[in-house]
């Protein structure tokens, strides 16, 4: 190759995809990078909607280690395309709703479609042998060189000397001898590597933020889908999935409680879409109800919601109803005991 | 007051998501015109500045009153946005 070979690597991040991207632009390759934001990977998310986080410092650490690395980041909205993946994953799911080899795969092709749009030559990820149960072993990453299309044009730089050599190192735009051989979950090799590149700074070691391997988020979800008619959702739905308590003390709805004035602001920008209910004669939560509700219902709904407030040991609490198109009806509730209040109604 | 070539309402809408939006607007826009971006995630304050910075974009200004964040972007230098064939 005459000019100098492009790679985008595939920032998560994390402290692997940071080395590996270093590991290849010290050998004078021009790397992009390429960060794909599924809707799951909502890191900051609770930081910007709870108020007592709103002071905490936050960044995005993709766009924080491209700036570290001095390269571009291009970030990518697969929201709709990554249903196909959480809906359907060939490779099934992790130990929670994560399907993480499928997710691999879809980015690796995400990222080679990429490069063939963009004139890039190959693509670059973090990944280690053996420090994922499911994406990263030794038998599950051809999977995701054949299934992504990309096949010999992905480079592991920290682990490359595991596995065959790539076309960019049999073509020589990368020295195979000036790669890796990382395997295993210690971190003690990229910790190593990330001090010879001076890195004192970094994400949580692994890197990822995706709330699929979190069980109470994927127990909302499956939740959610149980009570739908089809297992499908939009950006607002999981969304939703991480703010508040969330309850369904009957089959047909559910309740999001906000726990703070933080979510209660939050909630409050679904006020269009949902029936929502706030304590009049007492400080309360704001509650949006998910669901198609009678009468009795919203009774149900009002207690449950009275009992979150401060009139909980209140003979009558006075509860706000509130349609999305304005409708307004004022009930006076007897806030439900706690034990009135089945465990089972918590999701 | 400087003109506004392009304006973009994120309101609602949680990082990255607003980033996003503006980098798809910028790509469409020419060097030497302004976005003006509207948000209420406080994260915007860290990363619209850093995407700027990393793709050669100017924060012009950034305002914030009632909780809604006003940022100013002077888009620098032909080819540098995103998703542009370079």
């Amino acid at each position: 190759m005459s000019t100098q070979a492009k790679a985008v690597s595939l920032i998560s991040g994390g402290l692997d995809s940071m080395l590996a991207t270093r590991a290849i632009m010290e050998q004078g390759v021009h790397v992009e990078g390429i960060n794909f934001f599924t809707g799951f990977c909502v890191e900051g998310h609770t930081h910007a909607i709870r108020k007592k986080d709103r002071q905490k410092p936050k960044r995005n650490n993709a766009l924080w280690v491209a700036e570290q690395l001095g390269i571009k980041l291009h970030i990518v909205d697969v929201i709709e395309e990554y249903k196909g993946v959480l809906l359907n994953p060939r490779h099934g799911y992790g130990q929670n709703m994560n399907p993480c080899l499928d997710c691999k795969g879809f980015m690796v092709r995400k990222a080679y479609e990429w490069i063939q749009q963009h004139g890039f030559d190959f693509i670059i990820t973090g990944e280690v042998m053996g420090q994922r149960p499911m994406s990263q072993r030794k038998d599950t990453m051809p999977v995701v060189q054949r299934e992504s299309g990309a096949g010999d044009l992905l480079l592991r730089p920290l682990c490359a000397k595991h596995l065959p050599p790539t076309l960019p190192e049999r073509e020589g735009w990368v020295d195979r001898d000036k790669l890796f051989d990382f395997n295993g979950r210690s971190r003690k090799p990229q910790m190593a590597l990330a001090k010879q590149y001076g890195f004192t700074d970094y994400a949580t070691p692994a890197g990822g933020c995706c709330f699929l391997t979190d069980k109470a988020y994927s127990e909302k979800l499956v939740d959610m889908w149980r009570h739908r008619s089809s297992r499908d959702y939009q950006l607002d739905d999981i969304m939703l999935l991480k703010v508040g308590r969330h309850l369904r003390p009957r089959p047909h709805f559910k309740m999001i409680i906000s726990r703070e004035e933080g979510e209660g602001k939050f909630l409050e920008g679904y006020r269009k879409q949902f029936i929502h209910l706030r304590s009049h004669s007492h400080g309360g939560p704001l509650v949006l109800i998910d669901g198609e509700v009678n009468e009795d219902d919203i009774q149900l709904a009002a207690r449950i919601a009275a009992r979150y407030g401060q009139g909980r040991d209140a003979d009558q609490v006075e509860i706000e109803v509130i349609t999305p198109d304005e409708q307004h009806q004022m009930l006076q509730v007897r806030p439900l005991a706690q034990d009135e209040i089945s465990p089972e109604w918590h999701i | 007051m400087a003109h506004i070539d392009k304006e973009l309402d994120t309101r609602c809408l949680l990082c990255p998501l607003p980033v996003i939006r503006a980098q798809d607007a910028i790509a469409t826009m020419q060097a030497g015109e302004r976005l003006r971006v509207v948000a209420t995630d406080p994260g915007v304050k860290n990363d619209i500045p850093a995407w700027c910075r990393i793709n050669g974009h100017k924060v012009e200004s950034m305002d914030e009153q009632d909780d809604e964040i006003v940022i100013t972007i002077e888009v620098e230098g032909l080819g540098t946005p995103a998703f542009t064939d370079r």
